[in-house]
């Protein structure tokens, strides 16, 4: 009870250090809050008039204050650009990156453990290079290059998936959107021609980004098998006369789980946090977007709710790394 | 080590199949072209941020207020000099130029059924002013506050609306400014059903719709779609399309590839590159139309060295804007080196000024700069102000000034821009009405030149202090006769040509590519004069 | 075998010094776990490959005002502007006429600058934060996993729109900004690994020894994490590059003309499906530093592993 008590008030303490440090430096970052509100030709008794309403004119510390009041109301504050409360607005936009980030790191974990552990297990060979060059690649090209090259190559010229946007046009408003995950509302309302629809908006961005992280999950992959494959119980099971396949996927890859699930969950957490430049090249309202929008217009109402979200995002996914430390590695519970 | 894994091998086979499966299903469904009574445009339109006419003030709004909302007069899209009546069948104007009568057109009706009474007409116009929004000043300017505006605009007949301005103004102007958007007529009945602690329906129209235009608003989706639908109860011509979907797509090149499969029939933000390639492109074409907007390059007269004249001078010679005007804002823009764009009454086509490097350092040396200076731009890190920039940082260095880009964000850039701490700044700035005024107000008027004056125009932004160009501006607004009104605005782009800290470089062009089977649009001066109304598609 | 110096001794018999299996003083006993490394790294040829690709792009960097055929930030808007790659301009020319191969040698002194100064940064600080996490336990683990819990869910933009609110703009900020935000991904994997090592017989032994949690931490826990670490900081090179072009925007970057291959690549975005040598070019250039650091950082890897072949 105690150690639960204690957990609760560290997470607590970590939401509102995020918070904190977040709104000191929105209020100090070189762009007016106003702007957005009332355009550049507004004049200057309006702007005035504005300000004193969002409550600028208050002292830092104050004006926190009131903020901290609200949230623990539930009251995140409303988006200046979409007129929306924050929570709403994220409400909309999270499930589109959710769907987009979970496909994406089910393909590159789903890819690149496997080759993580072929490259480690054929190590020098044509495959662990061909791993290595196809990784990199992956990883070092620009994702809106990458991005725009495939749309090109596979929506422009082959036919093969969707173009930018969830869905087409179409289905605009024949799909009634209930979680927002449109995979997920299109089955639940049997509308199966919806579902491919959005299937194949869906499949190329989750691919990039499942290409992308499968460069470095199978590097690290590599990475933690090379040390468990060095270890001497390796040579003792060997000796044996265990077979190699279970050896290497009963017993190496298990011991390596426990730093793969760190990088696979950081990975996730990545993904999740939305990838701008994606979202950009492909017209997908997602998380990303709406919070570096928000902050390029000093839309802090917003930008705070998606840093909770994202914090929460983190967090969440740390506690549940730990979790599967503690069940995949006896050795990682405490003393 | 004895490697056998063939399990891996299955493995991944496995994996490749499922996946070859997935993608099987998701097949792009052959019909993806858009239905024929729908019209899809790709538009960036994340700076809507409000549907109220009252406060809209956007570009993107602004074309949507356009096309589903009238007002008492509109431009005629074809001759932008001359005004048609919307909502107003006539309209006269006393003999002391005070007061304008209009009459308004009887059979109208909003979307919501109610008939457009004078009663709407004086309504919308008397809450934009209490509201007091952003672009309220292009009413207040002539007078009206929140304790007149009500005895100032009032319907005096069921279908009569008079408007009593403080002076006698330009009847131009005036009816001009009626045109903008803050002026759009809307249903009186149905807002104020809406209304919530007093406050004129605001909270509700910021999302919703109450107009009277040919089309009428169904939904804004921010950052995603807006779609508009025919108004059945909108007296006219019978609207060709049904519904007009906006697409939110930031990035030209996914714009473009959309465009070429037929995905979309109109993208609307394409590069110079986009354009360039679409334009050979048999089943695209391309309209292309002058806006209202500038692009300029503007010094901060609170740096010493700008505050000599011939330095000001000598930079206008260190930019090539043939070079410019040919290639970096090739399709989108073309070279004006005033403060009017073409098309507003008084525009002028003089452009004395080129490249010429050693002209540039004769004036320096005249100032007693003869190795040139070192200064610092801000920029917005944003095409084409960009390539502008670096190219007027190179050409520059030939006389000596060496120039430091400072890059930023959009709003970052700006709000330095706006506290005046900038050295150079290169931006735009768009008409707010068609009226020569709306230019001449911020390049050319600066009533203070203090920290803390109560206007801060452009001219105020760079330190200009001009008294004598302010009365001229003031003047020009009182002039009824628009040939000498036309003669006041090239005199005094003539003395902003030479001593403003002004570089003007270039007047927007916005272009569209659109779907060769779609007929009938054509961008015009304003954003709010680009009309989907008359769109129809084969 | 008495101590004789090296310099006296022959090259067989230097070899021999270093290879020695009873060193007779620490000095000896550390030059050869170095040599060791060494040999080990030597006889992989593809860490030499890496090797040398970086030697080589250092040297360009020093000598790049000899080896470029052009000026970096003069060029012509009329006469050559986005011109294909020819005889005359190897890698073509960009948006304002400037040689793109120009542009990639003198942008690789900063490039390099800012990859290899980030990894300096921000490794170490995720390497000690990571495994004084996970060897302390506890309240000082959740307490320092929750400090990076706070910077991986920071918005990264927000921080750079700070740092040039508060130091202006330009490259330098940008390598404190990006190192900053760089370190948390290094803390956890660190941690992670810290957490299966520490119960180890061999730990437990050095334990009973008497050594301080310090000394445990640096010598004999950090040794066997800077491995993965290698890895992931010569996978992150390429990111940093990109990211670095990202924060760029917000003018927390390189300044034009500064010809950084990052803001290359964002320049050249627009020219992707036409003019596509305009980002082709330095995201080439990327890919090589990336696969070069990474064979590189295998090699090492592999030599710095102590259960590796001799």
């Amino acid at each position: 009870m105690k150690a639960v008590g204690r957990f609760l008030v560290v997470i607590f303490l970590t939401y509102l250090g995020l918070l904190a440090v977040t709104f000191v430096i929105g209020r100090v970052i070189p762009i007016d809050p106003v702007l957005a509100i009332v355009g550049d030709h507004a004049p200057e008794h309006v702007v005035a008039r504005v300000r004193e309403e969002l409550g600028l004119n208050k002292p830092l510390w104050q004006q926190f204050g009131i903020y901290l009041t609200k949230v623990a109301h539930g009251d995140f504050g409303t988006s200046v650009l979409t007129t929306h409360p924050v929570m709403e607005d994220i409400r909309h936009t999270f499930p589109a990156t959710l769907e987009l980030a979970t496909l994406g790191i089910l393909i590159g974990a789903g890819f690149g453990v496997p080759l993580g552990v072929w490259a480690a297990v054929r190590r020098g060979g044509l495959v662990d290079q061909s791993v290595r060059v196809m990784g990199l690649i992956g990883y070092s090209v620009p994702i809106f290059w990458l991005g725009l090259m495939a749309l090109m190559l596979f929506y422009a010229k082959l036919d093969w998936v969707g173009g930018p946007g969830r869905l087409d046009v179409v289905y605009e408003y024949t799909l009634t959107p209930v979680t927002g995950i449109l995979l997920l509302d299109a089955a639940m309302a049997g509308q199966w021609d919806a579902f491919r629809n959005v299937l194949s908006h869906l499949i190329l961005p989750a691919s990039l980004l499942g290409y992308f992280s499968l460069a470095y999950i199978s590097r690290m992959t590599r990475s933690f098998m090379l040390n468990e494959l060095s270890q001497e119980y390796v040579i003792a099971a060997r000796a044996k006369g265990l077979s190699e396949t279970r050896i290497i996927w009963r017993h190496a890859l298990r011991n390596a789980m426990v730093p793969l699930v760190t990088v696979i969950t950081l990975s996730y957490a990545g993904l999740l946090e939305g990838s701008v430049l994606t979202e950009t090249v492909f017209a997908w309202p997602g998380l990303g977007l709406y919070i570096t929008n928000s902050l390029q217009n000093a839309d802090m109402n917003a930008v705070l709710g998606g840093t909770i979200v994202v914090g929460s995002i983190f967090i969440g996914l740390n506690l549940l790394a730990d979790l599967l430390y503690r069940a995949l590695d006896p050795r990682t519970r405490a003393r | 080590m004895k490697n056998s894994t063939p399990l891996i091998t299955r493995r991944l086979l496995g994996a490749a199949a499922a996946s070859a499966l997935v993608l099987s299903l998701g097949v792009a469904p052959a019909w993806a072209a858009t239905p024929k009574d729908t019209l899809v445009v790709a538009l960036a339109f994340d700076d809507i941020i409000t549907m109220d006419p009252a406060e809209a003030f956007e570009i993107s709004a602004g074309e949507i207020m356009g096309n589903t909302y009238d007002r008492l007069v509109r431009l005629d899209v074809n001759e932008p000099s001359k005004l048609v009546g919307d909502v107003a069948k006539a309209w006269t104007t006393s003999a002391d130029g005070k007061t304008f009568t209009f009459e308004i057109n009887p059979g109208q009706k909003f979307a919501s059924g109610n008939a457009v009474t004078a009663e709407d007409v004086a309504f919308s116009l008397q809450r934009a002013v209490l509201l007091d929004k952003a672009p309220a000043f292009i009413l207040t300017q002539f007078g009206f506050n929140k304790a007149n505006v009500k005895d100032k605009i009032k319907a005096t007949g069921p279908m009569t609306v008079t408007i009593e301005t403080e002076k006698s103004f330009a009847s131009s102007f005036v009816l001009n400014c009626l045109t903008a958007n803050v002026a759009a007529i809307v249903d009186k009945q149905l807002v104020m059903s809406k209304e919530a602690n007093g406050d004129m329906g605001y909270a509700w129209l910021k999302t919703n719709y109450a107009g009277s235009g040919p089309m009428k608003l169904r939904e804004w989706r921010a950052n995603e779609v807006v779609t508009l639908e025919r108004n059945d109860n909108h007296l006219g011509d019978k609207v060709p399309l049904a519904r007009v979907i906006y697409r939110h797509i930031k990035e030209s090149a996914s714009q473009r590839l959309q465009l070429e499969k037929g995905d979309i029939d109109m993208a609307r933000n394409l590069t110079p590159q986009d354009v360039e390639a679409l334009s050979a492109n048999k089943d695209v074409k391309i309209n292309a139309t002058p806006k209202g907007s500038s692009m300029y390059i503007s010094m901060n007269m609170k740096n010493p060295n700008f505050a000599k004249p011939e330095v000001r001078e000598a930079m206008k010679y260190l930019i090539d804007y043939a070079a410019i005007g040919d290639t970096l804002i090739k399709h989108i823009g073309v070279v004006n080196q005033n403060f009017l764009p073409q098309g507003l009454l008084g525009a002028s086509t003089v452009s004395p000024y080129k490249l010429d490097v050693d002209k540039a350092k004769a004036l320096l040396a005249k100032a007693g700069l003869p190795n040139g200076f070192k200064v610092t731009i801000d920029m917005r890190t944003v095409q084409p102000q960009q390539g502008i920039t670096e190219a007027f940082q190179q050409t520059a260095k030939r006389a000596g000034v060496e120039i430091e880009i400072i890059p930023g964000d959009g709003k970052q850039t700006l709000t330095k821009y706006r506290g005046r701490t900038h050295d150079m700044y290169i931006g735009t700035w768009g008409a707010d009405y068609w009226d020569p005024h709306t230019n001449a107000d911020t390049f050319a008027r600066n009533p203070d030149n203090a920290d803390d004056a109560k206007a801060k125009p452009l001219a105020w932004r760079n330190a200009w202090a001009i008294p004598e160009l302010t009365k001229k501006a003031d003047a020009a607004i009182m002039e009824r006769d628009t040939g000498k009104r036309r003669a006041m605005y090239e005199d005094m782009q003539a003395d902003f040509r030479k001593n403003s800290p002004f570089i003007m470089v270039s007047q927007t062009i916005e272009v569209a590519a659109i779907r060769a089977n779609v007929d009938g649009f054509k961008i015009g001066p304003t954003s709010d004069t680009n009309y989907m109304f008359r769109v129809s598609k084969r | 075998m008495n101590a004789s110096t090296p310099m006296t001794a022959s090259k067989e018999g230097l070899h021999d010094w270093l290879m020695s299996d009873r060193p007779t003083s620490r000095r000896q006993a550390a030059l050869g776990r170095a040599y060791g490394a060494w040999r080990v790294f030597a006889r992989n040829k593809l860490a030499i490959l890496g090797l040398l690709i970086v030697v080589l792009l250092m040297l360009v960097a020093i000598f790049a005002n000899v080896l470029a055929p052009y000026s970096p930030t003069v060029g012509d808007l009329r006469t050559t502007r986005l011109l294909p790659p020819s005889s005359a301009f190897w890698l073509g020319t960009d948006d304002q006429g400037r040689d793109i191969l120009s542009r990639l040698i003198h942008g690789s002194r900063v490039t390099l600058f800012v990859v290899t100064l980030v990894a300096v940064l921000a490794a170490p600080i995720g390497l000690l934060v990571g495994t004084v996490a996970g060897y302390a336990g506890g309240m000082v683990d959740a307490a320092l996993m929750r400090v990076t819990d706070i910077f991986l869910a920071f918005p990264r933009l927000i921080l750079a729109l700070a740092f040039v609110a508060a130091l202006g703009p330009g490259i330098e900020n940008a390598v404190i900004a990006i190192a900053i935000t760089s370190w948390p991904p290094y803390a956890r994997m660190a941690r992670a690994e810290t957490l299966t090592i520490r119960q180890t017989d061999y730990i437990a032994a050095v334990q009973l020894i008497g050594a301080s949690p310090w000394r445990i931490v640096f010598h004999h826990i950090m040794p066997l994490c800077v491995s993965s670490v290698i890895v992931r900081v010569t996978l992150d090179m390429a990111g940093i590059i990109l990211t670095a072009a990202g924060l760029g925007f917000l003018g927390l970057g390189a300044q034009p003309p500064m010809p950084e291959w990052g803001a290359m690549i964002a320049a050249g975005r627009q020219y992707v499906l036409d003019q596509w040598w305009v980002a082709a070019a330095p995201g080439a250039a990327i890919f090589l530093i990336s696969l070069a650091f990474n064979l590189l950082g295998d090699g090492l890897r592999d030599a710095l592993d102590p259960k590796g072949v001799k």
